[in-house]
């Protein structure tokens, strides 16, 4: 789950690391109101995604004037797939430089992964290609509770930065990464004022899913994904449903057999319309999995695909074809179903709906293509 | 990660719902199930078999050579550190969301001790007609056949499709090595093929990977040194751009991850990729009679 900047910063408040003075506004007016009190501002689009300076949404303002008419122009925008409604309005920081510090969860090192580059204030793709030799990389042991002097001993001499500065504030974010379950949690630019300190002037976080769970409190400040209507009711059923643009209707178990379904599909000259996954503890939902996946205007055929590990198939058949005698859709659907509850599943699409299913997915997704074309 | 029939296995969370459903399924298997762990239960019997308070209590009675959990994902890391503690070398973790900050820190505790953790999010292991540790549909002889192909999948529901093409072709199974799904997990691609390279009842490899991570990629290194015949499908060619890969994780691997990058470093390394599943198994049909 990301979480926009001003929900992101005051985590790092509250850990110890300093962020520019600000608050949110939801109206020109307001903009305009807090710039009054604050003099020189930023005036930052809060909407849970990157660049957004390269999308218009930060500007630079001297005046409340100049804060009004920015603010009602950064309102009006559409950054990738989000609407700007409400602003972060930050009082200016005299930077001296800028750089880039982030904690992630890195696959390759099975742990966290502590990332610093002195150059700083661009996309960390950018960075990484621009100034490879500018990036230090520290894989961290999360068992360990590692203290100031390593980070001390590991991180760069960076001349400019006073004190100890760089390694507690690094030791900080480490602490905050833990606390919050980030999967990211990323300080871009991170600046040092002219001033002498060190201020984290944008921050990212994404919450670990996983985790929300036991973080309910901090879930509730961030940002959940932007989902369509009928994503939106799969979700509540804790079933996996994407809309595609294609026009065969995918229902299959589990993320791998869902994928395969969605490339077999286009290696015989199909299109997916959607596709929904119904796995792990959600296989018991085939009769709301079947109105999913129909709802969607378009859709001319329909691929069921079962391979039942863990998931069994009798149940999922089972909730699918009471779905189907009640719906009676006339679109042309192709089973194939395999492993756990087979026999039985394959014996109930034969008697409840005098279909067979095809012994191999292959041809099972040869006919829903044809039937679709 | 290859589990054997006479290797002893405890299931940690067997008293509940799914613990009991599949602890019945493996041990009709022939699974070595030795008993059972729950903290309230203790000294107890479940399905005929003791119940422990902890691992490391079952440890002091009996030696036990593999575990499994069906446990919630808050609290898998302390089951998995009991596990470790008494001492047990494979701990098969089926559970899927658990927080991943509790992955990395059962993955560097087994790592330490020697142990080693397939999953989590796996289907588990199966050696056909010896012993199964997971959730796979072994006992179905349309899926599990005995034979001399080794199986590695990331998902257990395209891995039970795999099996079932190689049993339709008239192949089968020797082991199968459920990796898992997540992002990060104990047991890698790389050592599921070292594991299987070794094993004198394997003759060839069907590898069946997804996008996202490097896995296949580094994989693929080790497969380049490999005479056993692989074939390989990766799932995910269609999938629409991810969604869930995160801003820095995607710099961290650069361009590698995608399904392009996978293919290539796979053809690369001498290995067949298939654009279906039954495409891999006709290849090593053709490769065995070869």
């Amino acid at each position: 789950m990301n979480f926009e900047e001003h929900a992101a910063k005051p985590l790092l408040r509250a850990a110890g690391i300093e962020t520019p003075k600000g608050e949110i506004a939801r109206s020109a007016n307001a903009a305009a109101q807090v710039v009054e009190s604050f003099g020189a501002a930023v005036v930052k689009a809060q909407v849970p995604t990157g660049k957004r300076g390269k999308a218009g949404g930060i500007a630079l303002v001297s005046s409340p004037q100049e804060a009004q008419s920015e603010a009602a122009r950064i309102l009006q925008l559409q950054i990738g797939d989000h609407e700007v409604s409400s602003l972060l309005i930050e009082e200016q920081v005299g930077i001296e430089k800028e750089y880039y510090l982030a904690i992630l969860n890195d696959s390759a090192s099975k742990g966290p992964l502590l990332l610093f580059s002195s150059e700083g204030g661009m996309d960390i793709e950018e960075i990484a290609e621009a100034h490879p030799q500018a990036l230090t990389r520290i894989e961290l042991d999360i068992r360990s509770e590692p203290d100031l002097a390593f980070f001390k001993d590991r991180l760069p001499d960076v001349a400019e930065i006073g004190g100890d500065q760089l390694a507690e504030l690094a030791h900080k974010l480490y602490g905050c990464y833990q606390t919050i379950d980030a999967e990211l949690l990323e300080i871009n630019p991170l600046v040092l004022t002219t001033k002498g300190s060190l201020m984290a002037l944008d921050c990212k976080y994404t919450l670990d899913d996983s985790a929300i769970k036991r973080q309910p409190d901090l879930a509730e400040q961030g940002t959940p994904d932007k989902l369509t209507e009928l994503e939106e009711k799969a979700k509540a059923l804790n079933l996996k449903y994407i809309e595609l643009d294609g026009n065969v209707g995918v229902l299959a178990n589990g993320a791998g057999l869902t994928m395969t379904s969605m490339d077999a599909i286009r290696h015989y000259g199909g299109e997916p319309a959607n596709f929904l996954e119904i796995g792990g503890e959600s296989y018991r939902y085939g009769k709301e999995a079947l109105e999913l996946v129909l709802s969607k205007p378009g859709v001319k055929s329909l691929l069921v695909n079962f391979c039942g590990a863990f998931a069994r198939t009798d149940v999922m058949t089972e909730g699918l074809i009471e779905a189907w005698e009640t719906l009676k859709p006339e679109v042309p659907v192709f089973f194939t179903i395999h492993g756990t509850g087979e026999d039985e599943a394959i014996d109930m699409v034969r008697t409840r709906l005098g279909l067979d299913s095809y012994d191999v997915m292959d041809d099972a997704v040869k006919a829903a293509v044809e039937a679709a074309s | 990660m290859i589990i054997r029939g006479n290797e002893s296995v405890l299931v940690q969370g067997i008293t509940g719902k799914q613990g009991t459903f599949w602890s019945g399924h493996m041990r009709d298997y022939g699974t070595n199930i030795i008993g059972g762990v729950n903290p309230k239960k203790a000294g107890t019997q479940h399905m005929d078999l003791p119940v422990w308070g902890t691992a490391v209590d079952a440890a002091k009675e009996q030696a036990i050579d593999a575990s499994i959990l069906f446990i919630p994902p808050l609290g898998v890391k302390a089951a998995v550190l009991d596990a470790v503690e008494a001492g047990i070398r494979k701990i098969v973790v089926l559970t899927e969301h658990i927080p991943v900050q509790d992955v990395m820190y059962f993955v560097a505790a087994a790592d330490e001790a020697g142990a080693k953790i397939i999953g989590p999010n796996t289907a588990g292991l199966v050696t056909t007609g010896e012993s199964m540790v997971g959730f796979m549909p072994a006992f179905n002889e349309r899926i599990f056949k005995k034979g001399s192909v080794g199986v590695i999948s990331r998902s257990g529901s395209l891995g039970t499709l795999i099996c079932l093409n190689l049993v339709q072709e008239g192949l089968g199974i020797s082991s199968f090595v459920g990796i898992g799904g997540d992002p990060i997990i104990g047991t890698t691609t790389r050592d599921a093929l070292e594991a299987l390279d070794r094993d004198a009842d394997t003759t060839a490899i069907a590898l069946i990977g997804e996008i996202g991570g490097t896995m296949e990629e580094e994989a693929s290194e080790y497969a380049q040194t490999m005479t056993k015949p692989i074939a390989c499908f990766i799932a995910g060619s269609a999938a629409p751009a991810g969604k869930k890969m995160g801003h820095a994780g995607a710099i961290v691997m650069g361009s590698r991850g995608s399904f392009a990058s996978k293919k290539s470093a796979l053809e690369a390394a001498g290995v067949s990729v298939e654009a279906t599943p039954s495409g891999v198994a006709r290849f090593l049909k053709e490769a065995s009679a070869s």
